[in-house]
């Protein structure tokens, strides 16, 4: 419960960050937290395999194109005159609608939830620890039977960072 | 104790990819360590980890050793990994002057070139899908890199975009071919897909041709097979031109190491599906690298054509498939790797910005200018144009005898009818270079001086040739025996 607390509430006050702040590299980073807060929330709901998920994909690999796109357009700063208003409506729009229907899909779960006796709030059954053995059986592969792909993908690393940044070092 | 040396044990398979990998380390240090203006011997590392590799390689020879069950040092990979150690130390001396006057960045330079042969040489090994396709993304994404290297040349930004969209591509066909074959066999581990599809043959189902059609394009897009090999001459153009004989013969080597050990071993029992795919596809690369090659006018491009139409004899030699065409192929390698990059090697050495040697009439009476270099590349396109006593001729007989043996007539009469077009723009070279007169303008300006070790280098590579010309038994029998061990 307390963990779910503190999660929802790093979780929104990150994402209002996110959309009032000016400076799109702090957006970014603080979208970085907000994900993170998501992950612990799924955490909560015991699914680790999801939490995991959402911190590789989401955090690691979707936020560095994140990042690489507002550095390479030099965006350090939103541009006063393309705020929100300049944009028109139809992005407001076209967000208002967004939010309708993730509200709707909400109420739709919670009302399913009550149905059906459960508690709309806090942990659902308890967890009998299956969740967690996937993600063991996961590394266990992961760590014997891949483990020189394991290995191969830090190559693989390393010549993707040597790449970019002979690439992109600028002229002496 | 025991589990130490258990551990040692299970590596014993890819001792020849880890000295690469760490010489490219090395490399890497040491140009972190380097103070601006310090001159470096960082080629030297990698020559050192190159004999390493060569070394445990040969010790390897014969022993079957394993690696965690993903990679297998057998004779077939050996082979492979000794020809692309070959490639690695010729590039390197070759570079050594090229990388001084392009300015190009030479820890990175060479850093990347180490890394990308430890992910040929891996891929020369592996035995597991999902390993093979991490080793061509790790050759590929040093590849891309090294072709935008010249960062002053607009062209050759433009030309390493179009590898990465390209390869982007292909790189996800064949992850998607992993995926179905995963999906169907449980495992990417090629012997379990063999299993799979030796229960499941001759009628492998449409599941299992998808994974094996998307595999195909992978690997075709790899070794530049026609309708597959639009990056090719954009590609070969912008690099380096060190980098160009460098990615020419050794993603083709490693390419077809892996194409042999999933489309013969583990698809082999599909033969009668994929034969006619492979067929057309050695047909169409064969006459479009030769016929193309003809109008080309830059030296680079005509080599990047001629390239081009190289792989389509190894196709050949792949859709003959019996032990004769299997050999023939290593041997094609061996001979195409000695030559190619020795061919790139004199352009490399002869161009410079004040006198630029890429179109070909910057080669009009080479011969009085330089005639120990168009000596040289006379050799290399001879050898390339398949003319006696030179390696090109036996490798092609070879090819093209596996060809009739297994009564693919069609494939044999084209490859010899294409050969004949190719020679035709070999031999123009050479009569540019020996039967015109100087160029008409004024002194041109002098050519760079040759360093010793290229020279050296060059003087190796011709000999070799001639000894694969003449005596080719020894190592056509050592690759008929390394390629009985995949199969």
């Amino acid at each position: 419960m307390l963990l779910f607390l503190l999660a929802a509430a790093v979780a929104v006050a990150a994402s209002l960050a996110v959309v009032l702040g000016r400076n799109p590299m702090h957006s970014v980073l603080l979208l970085i937290v907000s994900f993170a807060a998501l992950a612990a929330l799924y955490i909560g709901l015991d699914a680790p395999f999801a939490a995991v998920v959402q911190i590789i994909i989401y955090a690691g690999a979707i936020m560095v194109l994140f990042l690489f796109v507002v550095m390479l357009l030099n965006a350090h700063r939103e541009d006063e005159g393309t705020g929100g208003a300049a944009l028109g409506g139809r992005p407001l729009a076209a967000g208002a609608a967004l939010a309708i229907v993730l509200a709707a899909e909400l109420a739709w779960a919670v009302l399913r939830t009550r149905r059906a006796g459960g508690s709309w709030m806090g942990a659902g059954p308890e967890s009998d620890g299956t969740a967690l053995q996937s993600v063991r059986t996961l590394g266990g592969v992961l760590y014997s039977e891949y483990s020189l792909a394991f290995e191969v993908t830090s190559l693989l690393i390393i010549v993707a960072m040597v790449g970019a940044v002979v690439l992109a070092r600028r002229e002496s | 104790m025991s589990s130490v040396s258990t551990i040692g044990q299970a590596l014993n398979g890819i001792v020849p990819v880890m000295c690469v990998t760490l010489a490219g380390i090395a490399c890497m240090l040491a140009e972190a360590f380097r103070r601006r203006g310090e001159r470096m011997p960082i080629g030297g590392l990698g020559l050192v980890g190159l004999a390493g590799a060569g070394a445990s390689a040969v010790l390897l020879w014969g022993r079957r050793a394993g690696c965690l069950g993903v990679a297998e040092a057998d004779d077939f990979g050996l082979f492979v990994q000794l020809v692309l150690v070959g490639i690695g130390v010729l590039t390197i001396v070759f570079s050594s002057d090229a990388v001084e006057r392009e300015g190009l960045p030479a820890g990175e330079y060479y850093a990347l070139t180490m890394f990308a042969l430890a992910g040929m040489m891996l891929m020369a090994v592996a035995t597991d899908l999902l390993v093979i396709f991490l080793a061509l993304e790790v050759f590929s994404l040093a590849l891309y890199a090294m072709t935008g290297l010249r960062r002053r040349v607009y062209a050759s930004a433009e030309g390493a975009f179009k590898y990465f969209i390209l390869g982007g591509f292909s790189s996800a066909f064949f992850l998607y071919g992993v995926a179905f074959a995963f999906g169907l066999s449980g495992s990417t581990h090629l012997d379990r897909l063999a299993a799979h599809v030796q229960a499941h043959a001759p009628a492998g189902g449409l599941l299992l041709l998808v994974a094996m059609g998307l595999l195909l394009a992978g690997f075709a897009f790899k070794v530049a097979a026609v309708p597959f090999h639009m990056w090719t001459p954009d590609a070969y153009e912008s690099a380096p031109t060190v980098v160009t004989g460098f990615m020419s013969t050794a993603v083709k080597a490693a390419a077809f190491a892996a194409f042999i050990r999933v489309f013969l071993h583990a698809l082999g029992p599909l033969r009668a599906d994929w034969l006619p795919v492979v067929w057309v596809l050695a047909i169409c690369t064969m006459i479009l690298g030769s016929v193309v090659g003809v109008v080309q006018v830059n030296l680079k491009r005509m080599l990047a054509y001629s390239s081009i139409a190289h792989g389509g004899y190894l196709l050949v030699a792949l859709a003959s498939g019996d032990e004769v065409g299997r050999a023939a192929i290593l041997f094609y390698l061996v001979v195409y790797a000695v030559t190619n990059v020795g061919a790139f090697a004199v352009i490399a050495l002869l161009d410079s910005r004040e006198a630029p040697m890429q179109t070909l009439d910057d080669y009009r009476g080479l011969w009085h200018r330089s005639p120990f270099m168009s000596g040289m590349l006379a050799v290399f396109l001879l050898s390339l144009g398949g003319f006696p006593p030179f390696a090109g001729f036996v490798a092609k007989w070879y090819v093209f005898t596996a060809a009739v043996r297994a009564d693919q007539y069609a494939l044999a009469i084209v490859g010899v009818l294409t050969s004949v077009v190719s020679v035709f723009f070999y031999l123009r070279i050479i009569v540019m270079m020996y039967m015109t007169d100087k160029a008409a303008e004024a002194a041109p300006a002098a050519l760079p001086r040759v360093p010793k070790p290229a020279a050296a280098a060059l003087w190796l590579s011709v000999a070799a040739l001639l000894y694969l010309g003449v005596l080719p038994t020894r190592v056509v029998e050592i690759a008929a025996r390394a390629v009985a061990s995949v199969l």
